[in-house]
């Protein structure tokens, strides 16, 4: 009894003590990547700069950044939960149109300024970032319990279907959200820009403030990630584990099966709010047309790539995907075209390279490239049955 | 004690959702009736293209269900099977055959184009089940749906190289004009597709209820160990379900590409969840319910995109979807399905 003690208490000191290391690595790696693009960039010589903006360019790693806090969001839903969500695009959407809304011009009848640092005499409503993120994060959460609260009693298969119609619907919405009822809720295809800079101790951060931009950014990712560690490790979090793992013995246990699975779904759209937010700001405006479905695929191949329910994996999974897709498949397209004088447009490949990796991954790896080592064992618990019985 | 507040909780609950499906159901005949009145023979007309739109979804839906009914599978490339059978036939219609006119070679085409169609997209979804979902029959839920839409994506790229990144229109070998019922234009390309449709749902239904291999699969969808141990072929019912299945999808393909003319890669992820949302609807693994469903798909879409008082074809999407929430919210069993308790 003693020993299974302190062994748990080991093995849980094990947990943290890795954590708390990838949390520093994370953290270093981070404070290297701005203090290089801040200071060192502009003195090193011009082929390294040349390199860096072919393979590396500093727009691409904040963009990864806003798919770190989108899939760390969906991670908490498929990951933890065991809901498959094939409609995320829409909390992002709701994000997006928060900041469109409360951070431009937008609604230029009336003229509301709180904590923004943009011109007083612009019309339209104006509030700081940090609000907005506040606010987005809400809004998000709030359409996420409409639409979990009836549907989440459904079957899992069942359930997918019903949030990937509701991420068709929201950005057909937006879309045509140009007259509803003779009211501009959205802009239509149009859509709104340019969205109001951040504001961060007395600074307006331009297009081109990417530094900046990156460590807010990196802030908010860093958040997610406390707290997703601190949910999973508490009362909640387990409950989440316990219903992905057999939603049947978990009610029985005496978790309520609804309100908890409402909550993971609500603190996805939160972080699914806080992405579309903080994506508004990146792009500098929101764009009807931008919201499809293959963000909710990219997004779940990322969460599925990295390793479900794994925070860390995920995050390698988020930033590995998000650089191929916004530059490593076009520069090596580019580089390969050159180097063997072909012309293979490499970008309209990516339906190949997501479809690829999810079959792959579910085939042969279906835990990611980092496990986490409570899921490997359950998705591995039918293995020998299968083979018993023939099933191959 | 807490066992009554949990019933009348529950009775409650049913009152409930029956007010509400009953209000939405007496809106949506208000709405119909109001547009009868209105317009009487654009009624009929767009009724019409909703009852030819219904029977391709039929098409497409009836792939889903026979998947879903024998492995619980959304199989979610199924659209893009559509897609694909599409750009096969035409491909094969007008560029190896070179038929773009409406002709007795023509119509041999058709019918050859037919039969390939069904061979071709029939041999796919064997290969797709065969490669991808069959070593993922025991995984978790999770694990095959995810494979699906890694599946799709796989088709859409193919059909992405195979037809460009737009849409592509194709001349028809199906003669154009139209003939009259009255006031009511009866176009013959609507003709053709009943003319197609009709016999093979009545084929399907005969194979599913009369053959051999359909007693198989039936019992296989029932429980897979108890048929094994009978002496069925498991894997090869399943593989047969999966054929059948992708023939349907195939001719759905032809039929579009002919009546509608055009090709697009997206197409199939469009339509095969329009496809998806009737097969709900009718009741999903139930075959009959999925023509039903996808004829009064068809018939919402058609009357929503065409009649005067609607929300018009931008709104067709949310339309369709809102149909899929609302039916999961307050018959997630759908029209003719039944309801089943979750096997413990």
């Amino acid at each position: 009894m003693a020993i299974s003690i302190l062994k748990r208490k080991n093995k849980k000191q094990k947990q943290s003590a890795s954590a708390r290391s990838w949390a520093i690595s994370l953290t270093i790696i981070a404070l290297a990547i701005w203090a290089f693009f801040t200071y060192l960039f502009d003195k090193t010589p011009d082929a390294v700069q040349s390199w860096f903006q072919v393979w590396m360019p500093p727009s691409t790693i904040n963009e990864s950044l806003v798919w770190v806090i989108c899939a760390l969001g969906l991670n908490i839903v498929v990951g933890y939960a065991g809901l498959l969500d094939l409609g995320f695009v829409a909390f992002w959407a709701f994000g997006g149109y928060a900041a469109g809304w409360f951070m431009s011009g937008f609604f230029h009848q009336v003229n509301i300024h709180i904590g923004s640092m943009s011109n007083k005499a612009i019309p339209g409503i104006h509030l700081s970032f940090w609000l907005v993120m506040i606010l987005a994060a809400l809004i998000a959460g709030f359409f996420g319990i409409i639409i979990g609260a009836p549907t989440l009693r459904l079957k899992s298969d069942y359930l997918a279907l019903v949030t990937l119609g509701f991420g068709e619907i929201i950005p057909q919405v937006f879309t045509n959200g140009e007259n509803i009822g003779g009211f501009n809720l959205s802009n239509g295809t149009k859509g709104i820009s340019p969205i109001d800079a951040i504001g961060v101790f007395g600074k307006r951060l331009g297009p081109f403030d990417l530094g900046w931009k990156f460590i807010i950014y990196f802030f908010l990712a860093a958040c997610m990630v406390f707290v997703s560690l601190r949910i999973r490790g508490g009362r909640l979090g387990r409950a989440w584990l316990a219903i992905r793992e057999d939603e049947l013995a978990a009610s029985m246990m005496g978790v309520p099966l609804m309100r908890t699975k409402l909550t993971a779904y609500a603190v996805g759209a939160f972080s699914g709010g806080i992405g579309g937010a903080v994506y508004a700001t990146h792009v500098n405006g929101i764009f009807a047309e931008r919201f499809n479905f293959s963000i909710s695929i990219i997004l779940l191949a990322m969460v599925v790539l990295g390793g479900m329910g794994n925070v860390w994996g995920v995050i390698v999974g988020a930033l590995l995907m998000a650089w191929i897709n916004a530059t490593g498949l076009p520069a090596v397209g580019d580089t390969f075209n050159n180097t063997f004088h072909t012309s293979i447009n490499f970008p309209s490949y990516n339906f190949l390279l997501f479809g690829g990796i999810l079959v792959l991954m579910m085939l042969f790896k279906r835990d990611g490239i980092l496990p986490e080592a409570r899921l490997k064992m359950i998705s591995h618990e039918n293995d020998d049955e299968a083979s018993n019985t023939g099933g191959h | 004690m807490a066992n009554t507040s949990y019933k009348a909780r529950q009775a409650r609950r049913v009152i409930i959702e029956r007010t509400f499906g009953l209000a939405i159901l007496g809106m949506l005949s208000f709405w119909l009736v109001i547009n009868l009145i209105k317009a009487p023979s654009q009624f009929a007309e767009v009724s019409l293209i909703g009852l030819s739109n219904g029977i391709l979804y039929a098409l497409i839906a009836l792939g889903y269900t026979l998947v879903y009914g024998i492995i619980e599978l959304i199989n979610f490339a199924h659209g893009d099977l559509f897609m694909l059978g599409g750009l096969f036939s035409a491909h094969f219609i007008a560029l190896w055959f070179h038929q773009t006119k409406s002709s007795p070679m023509g119509w041999l085409v058709f019918a050859l184009a037919l039969v390939s169609v069904m061979v071709f997209c029939g041999a796919i979804n064997v290969m797709i089940e065969r490669f991808a979902y069959r070593r993922l029959r025991r995984a978790p839920k999770l694990a095959p749906l995810i494979t699906a839409v890694g599946v799709s994506f796989i088709i859409q790229f193919v059909g992405l190289r195979w037809n460009g990144s737009g849409q592509k229109t194709w001349n028809s070998v199906l003669p154009s004009g139209h003939a009259m019922l009255g006031t009511v234009k009866l176009p013959y390309t609507t003709l053709i597709s009943f003319a197609v449709t009709i016999p093979i749902l009545i084929a399907l239904s005969f194979i599913v209820t009369k053959t051999r291999q359909g007693r198989a699969m039936r019992a296989t969808a029932q429980d897979q160990d108890a048929s094994r141990l009978m002496g069925i072929n498991v894997n090869r019912t399943i593989a047969f379900t999966f054929a059948l299945g992708g023939s349907l999808a195939g001719v759905a393909g032809l039929l579009f590409q002919q009546t509608r003319g055009l090709t697009s890669y997206n197409l199939g992820y469009q339509l095969g969840l329009i496809a998806f949302t009737s097969a709900v609807l009718g009741g999903i693994g139930n075959l009959q319910g999925a023509v039903l469903g996808a004829i009064i798909i068809g018939l919402i879409q058609g009357l929503n995109d065409g009649l005067p008082i609607g929300l018009g074809q931008q709104w067709s999407q949310t339309v369709v979807f809102s149909i899929l929430i609302l039916l999961m919210v307050f018959k997630p069993a759908g029209l003719l399905g039944k309801q089943v308790t979750e096997k413990v």
